[in-house]
């Protein structure tokens, strides 16, 4: 494991913010190709992985700031080079669905990329490049050689080609070495082998996975798997525990008929769509109609301290969000939501959510909500019991709209948009009764949508 | 010994194709392929989020700014929203910051040195401000910083409002500051001309960066192409 620093972007310069990573644990990685961003002074920079292979734990959150020199991440160079064939045991090395080793440690010491055997002798990463172990600060560029300054790229080219650069004359900027000189003197010398890495032994075969090989013998493997808990799981574990001992969660669901909402959207909606880049969706109408109820019902919008009651003035409204495979959930918060209308709604929803899944959102951006819309119909869900997302009092949960069969006035059959609302609120500041007025509101706006959308 | 530097005046031309012509230039400095490079541009109306940037400092509606044909950009450089437009000097370094000082710091505050330089010119009193990165001229912002950097190769970099027509600011909130923002021109110079204000900022960031600065000469051999656009030198 090679640690990844904070790297030092001027003399004066003792910390930066993470602003982003660009791999995730276990993607494979280059040398020299970008790992992570960092922000200083207004300036953002690239920091280039300094060894190739399989990247490991992130130690810092995006949106961090820390000091120079701090541990960032790891790198684990072992998994940087192609699985050599070698052990017909050996899974290919791909990333996480971790076969596990046979006998189960203990908790995997490192997250993720678990490298299946013991490393065989390691497939040598072309002759261990002096990699600054630890300590030093990322190497976002070096260039001590006596050549003057190289770019990574003839950098790479040499190690790769086993190019003596002192052989090759550079007819670059202050007699640099160039790529083109490079390929020149490459041609000249005819070394040129097909990106063949220089490893002493017999070329690898290229990286095309060998044809399925014949199924392993089945050994009684262990019957679980250990993997530590990433720390959003921890989180959303510690506040789920947190909300259901500090809440009293009662739910109650109103049946809303939304077809006169689907009638309209579904006629705005293609405008809608080629004007915005994005989809008008029936969340958007909901969150419109709740912010409306939530100024009319404002204990809905307030929090418990101790004995008193705080009213909030801003009704901002978290929308949960769930991450890319169901790899958790974070609530990113539209502020003063009740100063916008369904299309503002809607690109609130879908920025925030969009950055969301990138993991760009900042951390004011998910803090300072005073009541959450959770939207399980997206996934199908009919309606469920939301946990409330403490220290608000409420949550609405929205259910999928289906077309259902149902009797309207006049004792007529006729076919409607049902969806079904769950509000799930805290028992020991609202009333039931308070409770059903509220979602009675947001049901009734919804039937009788009267603004204007585009 | 000064390190030559290449001067590139685009003129007009858009952001996005600035920005692709930027991303291959960067990539040919990185490759070694060419010398640092100084492009002016001037873009039509745009308004630009760096990757700090909250939405919420847009301030007007996509439709109002698609009435005003203002386009809105996602950008890699640091910073929050920025606009430009026309009557704005808007300068992209594409240095190899190795062969300078390798700090990040010391290029935004080269920078500032430049454009207050020139500014100082003109006889007006331009500096830093503590708190906020760019250039100011008594608490007013006349010329916005905004930089990318990439094993040590800048791009981005700064727009100086010469003669803007700042009521565009008031689309957004410049950088998240509620700060009000000034021009050349709001700052008495009158008719300033674009190629006299890019002569002098090539100057200052000639002498600041040691840099000897020539015109793009016509390539001649068998360098590929480096821009796709026609060059306006």
């Amino acid at each position: 494991m090679i640690d990844v620093v904070m790297p030092q972007m001027g003399e004066s310069i003792v910390e930066g913010t993470l602003t982003k990573w660009l791999k995730k644990p276990g993607d494979k990685v280059e040398r020299d190709e970008p790992l992570f961003e960092i922000s200083t002074d207004k300036v953002d920079t690239e920091i280039p992985a300094p060894v190739a292979g399989t990247m490991g734990e992130q130690l810092v959150p995006e949106g961090t700031t820390v000091q120079v020199n701090t541990i960032v991440g790891r790198i684990d160079e072992t998994g940087g080079t192609v699985a050599t064939p070698a052990a017909p045991a050996a899974p290919v090395a791909v990333a996480p669905p971790p076969l596990p080793p046979l006998p189960p440690p203990p908790p995997p010491p490192a997250p993720v990329a678990v490298v299946a055997p013991p490393p065989p002798p390691p497939p040598p990463p072309p002759p261990p490049a002096p990699v600054p172990v630890a300590a030093a600060p990322a190497p976002v560029g070096e260039d001590n050689d006596p050549e003057g300054p190289l770019s990574p790229l003839v950098r790479r080219m040499a190690r790769e080609f086993s190019i003596d650069l002192r052989q090759v004359r550079g007819t670059g900027p202050g007699g640099r070495i160039t790529k083109l000189d490079v390929d020149n003197y490459m041609a000249a010398q005819g070394t040129r082998t097909l990106e063949a890495p220089v490893v002493a032994a017999a070329p690898l075969p290229p990286a095309a996975p060998a044809p399925a090989p014949p199924p392993l013998p089945r050994v009684d493997g262990p019957k679980t798997r250990v993997e530590p808990m990433s720390t959003m799981r921890q989180k959303i574990a510690e506040h789920m525990v947190f909300s259901n001992q500090t809440s009293v969660h009662v739910t109650t669901v109103h049946k809303v008929d939304m077809t006169k909402v689907a009638k309209l959207r579904d006629k705005v909606k293609n405008g809608f769509k080629d004007r915005y880049g994005y989809s008008l969706t029936f969340l958007s109408f909901v969150a419109r109609a709740t912010t409306v109820a939530l100024r009319q019902f404002p204990i809905l919008n307030a929090s418990i301290q101790d004995k008193s009651i705080i009213y909030h003035n801003d009704v901002n409204i978290g929308v949960a969000v769930a991450l890319e495979g169901g790899n958790g959930l974070i609530v990113p918060v539209i502020r003063n939501a009740d100063e916008k209308n369904v299309a503002g709604l809607q690109r609130a929803i879908v920025d925030l959510s969009t950055r969301a899944r990138a993991k760009q959102l900042k951390p004011d951006e998910v803090a300072g909500g005073t009541f959450s819309i959770t939207n399980f119909g997206s996934f199908g869900s009919v309606f469920a019991t939301p946990i409330i997302n403490q220290p608000q009092v409420a949550i609405l949960g929205v259910g999928s709209v289906e077309k259902q069969v149902a009797v309207i006035e006049g004792d007529a059959i006729a076919i409607r948009s049902i969806c079904y609302l769950a509000l799930t609120f805290d028992h020991r500041l609202i009333d039931g009764a308070m409770a059903d007025q509220f979602t009675g509101r947001v049901k009734q706006i919804l039937e009788n949508w009267s603004e204007e959308v585009v | 010994m000064p390190r030559q530097c290449e001067l590139r005046d685009l003129g007009r031309v858009g952001w996005a194709e600035t920005f692709q012509i930027q991303r291959k230039l960067v990539e040919q400095r990185k490759a070694g392929l060419i010398s640092d490079q100084l492009l002016f541009v001037e873009h039509a109306h745009v308004v630009t989020l760096g990757r700090n940037a909250h939405l919420s400092n847009i301030l007007a509606s996509p439709e109002m700014l698609s009435r005003g044909g203002v386009e809105v950009h996602e950008t890699n450089r640091g910073g929050d929203v920025t606009y430009h437009g026309p009557g704005q000097i808007v300068c992209y370094p594409i240095f190899d910051l190795r062969n300078w000082k390798r700090d990040v710091r010391a290029y935004v505050q080269a920078l500032v040195q430049a454009i207050a330089g020139t500014l100082a010119e003109y006889g007006i009193a331009a500096g830093p401000d503590p708190d906020a990165i760019g250039v100011w001229v008594n608490g007013k912002k006349i010329a916005a910083i905004g930089v990318h950097i990439s094993r040590w190769v800048t791009s981005h970099g700064f727009a100086l409002n010469v003669e803007t027509d700042l009521s565009y600011f008031r689309y957004i909130v410049p950088c998240g500051l509620s700060k009000p923002v000034t021009s050349m021109e709001a700052e008495g110079v009158s008719a300033p001309s674009r190629q006299r204000v890019i002569e002098q900022l090539t100057r200052h960031l000639a002498q600041v960066f040691d840099l000897d600065v020539a015109p793009t000469a016509p390539r001649t051999g068998d360098n590929e192409m480096v821009l796709t656009t026609t060059e306006k030198i």
